[in-house]
């Protein structure tokens, strides 16, 4: 039984008040604009964008501002505001092939058509905290280069030439393409649908899970065969037109793991594939996504199912951070009954077992 | 014969489209508010909404869907009949109309030189522009790999 209790109105009403004062900080120091977060914090930003299903640059900034830089409370914002959107469509599939490169390496092969292009990058920094940064910085102006007009191929279209690498899954091109946002998820799930919910799935959830398979639970041998980072032009059919319309460009990083072979009898051994794709610069993301897609396909490669990365329905239900953050967070409101009833009920237990033990009276702490 | 000039406006309409989607509304309105426009009207009033944006598992294998984008859309309708669509990632109602109209005097005998010469082309330019200095900018990060010879050999 559910009894209402009313009251606490003014309480919320103040609370919320006193959030926005702390949100603001002290006014003597200026106020953020949008524009300093998706400027300076592009890649919290990213996160939010990639984890919050929603490629805008400008709402990510806002959300990560009305969170105070929380980033899951931020990614839940921009959850809840894509509900107010009308859906036109789905674009045609992005072509990572065409990407305007900013970073492109292979672990696999140090010369790949293309070369090695490490970009905008963290590794081999040595991770010094900079003084200089706190105050009035002005970087460099970039060094430029010649530019190269060789094709920039994927390593794994280099390795399937010669059929080292299993092609990717193919489909007829009208297949129905699953969306967990529309349909309920049941299990088992095909690789469209485990590759969304990863793709938006917590950052941290597939650090883990990727990691624990390099640590033994669910090994696949994984080599980082590329990763590139660049923008990619977008298009979507509309029915208006009467043909596919730009709508520009996003920024994406993709990442495809090359894998411990397989083979049989019947067919030659060849490398398999885990893959990573998400929205901005998400280099780690992309990294643990394509560990985690490849562990998740031991059903279909045949492999004993025994670690938590291989489980899809362990891992599908719980990589999403606004689930499991409502679930979780849920523990704070009002249980009140619930525990009253917890709570007589344990008293009766209490006294049956003093009752039982009467020879040797125990003594109540806190009656 | 139709057919194929047909596809080559298309074609044309489409390479603008994809000038003005990755433009600043602001340099978009900067050129056209230069140039004597064609009177139209509204066809359908701009409004935002969202696309989901799809991959393909391994890069060229069975679509997905990643993520969505927001998209805000327009179309204008020109006097002498033709109809324009605006379509651009983000939530920017005036330059979806824009691309909209540019998309109509594309297709108007009147307009598509002028909006070509004086809106496309120069927006064209300076995005070439960009991605050149993207470009050059990247180039500087490639590895040039070089064998050290270790010890007498």
């Amino acid at each position: 039984m559910y009894v209402a209790v009313k009251g606490g109105e003014r309480a919320i009403e103040n609370a919320h008040r006193l959030l926005a004062h702390e949100r603001r900080g002290d006014r003597e120091v200026p106020e953020l604009t949008l524009a300093q977060i998706y400027e300076q914090l592009a890649l919290g930003v990213d996160r939010v964008m990639a984890e919050g299903s929603l490629y805008d640059r400008e709402l990510a900034a806002l959300a990560i501002k009305q969170a105070r830089g929380d980033l899951i409370e931020a990614i839940f914002l921009v959850r809840a505001f894509r509900a107010t959107l009308p859906r036109f469509g789905a674009t045609e599939p992005v072509d990572t092939g065409r990407m305007q490169i900013r970073r492109r390496i292979s672990s696999t092969f140090k010369d790949i058509p293309g070369g090695q292009i490490l970009g905008p990058t963290f590794d081999y920094t040595h991770r010094l905290l900079d003084p200089q940064l706190a105050e009035g910085f002005v970087p460099e102006v970039p060094a430029t280069g010649e530019v190269s007009e060789a094709e920039m191929p994927r390593v794994t279209d280099i390795l399937g030439r010669d059929g080292l690498i299993e092609p990717s899954p193919q489909a007829e091109p009208d297949a129905p393409v699953g969306d967990l946002t529309r349909e309920p998820l049941s299990f088992p799930a095909d690789r469209d649908l485990r590759l969304q919910n990863l793709a938006r799935a917590d950052e941290g959830f597939l650090l883990a899970l990727g990691y624990s398979t390099q640590r033994g639970y669910g090994r696949n041998h994984p080599f980082a065969g590329e990763i590139r980072f660049g923008e990619v032009e977008v298009e979507f059919f509309a029915e208006d037109a009467g043909f596919a319309v730009p709508l520009g460009a996003i920024a994406l990083t993709e990442c495809q793991m090359v894998n411990q072979f397989k083979g049989s009898a019947t067919e030659a051994p060849c490398f398999t594939r885990g893959y990573g794709l998400a929205f901005g610069q998400s280099e780690r993301k992309t990294m643990s996504m394509a560990l985690v897609d490849r562990s998740l396909r031991a059903r279909e490669l045949g492999e004993e199912v025994r670690a938590p990365a291989q489980d899809e329905e362990f891992v599908m239900s719980h990589s999403d951070n606004v689930q499991a953050t409502g679930f979780v967070e849920h523990l704070k409101l009002p249980h009140y009954v619930d525990f009253q009833s917890e709570l007589g009920l344990l008293r009766r237990l209490r006294q049956e077992f003093a009752e039982a033990n009467a020879s040797e009276p125990l003594q109540e702490a806190a009656e | 014969m139709m057919k194929t000039e047909q596809d080559s406006r298309r074609a044309q309409r489409r390479a603008a489209m994809a000038v003005l989607a990755q433009s600043e509304a602001a340099d978009i309105s900067a050129r056209l508010s230069a140039m004597a426009l064609p009177d139209h009207k509204t066809l359908r009033e701009p409004e935002n909404g969202l696309v989901m944006v799809r991959g393909r598992v391994g890069g060229d294998g069975i679509s997905f869907n990643l993520g969505e984008a927001t998209v805000s859309r327009s179309a204008v309708l020109l006097s002498t009949g033709q109809v324009g669509f605006g379509y651009t990632l983000g939530r920017d109602h005036e330059k979806a109309q824009m691309i909209a109209l540019c998309d109509a005097m594309a297709q108007s005998d009147a307009f598509a030189d002028a909006v070509e010469q004086e809106v496309i082309a120069p927006l064209r330019t300076a995005m070439i522009a960009r991605r050149s200095q993207m470009a050059a900018e990247t180039a500087a990060t490639r590895v040039d790999f070089y064998t050290m010879v270790r010890g007498e050999g």
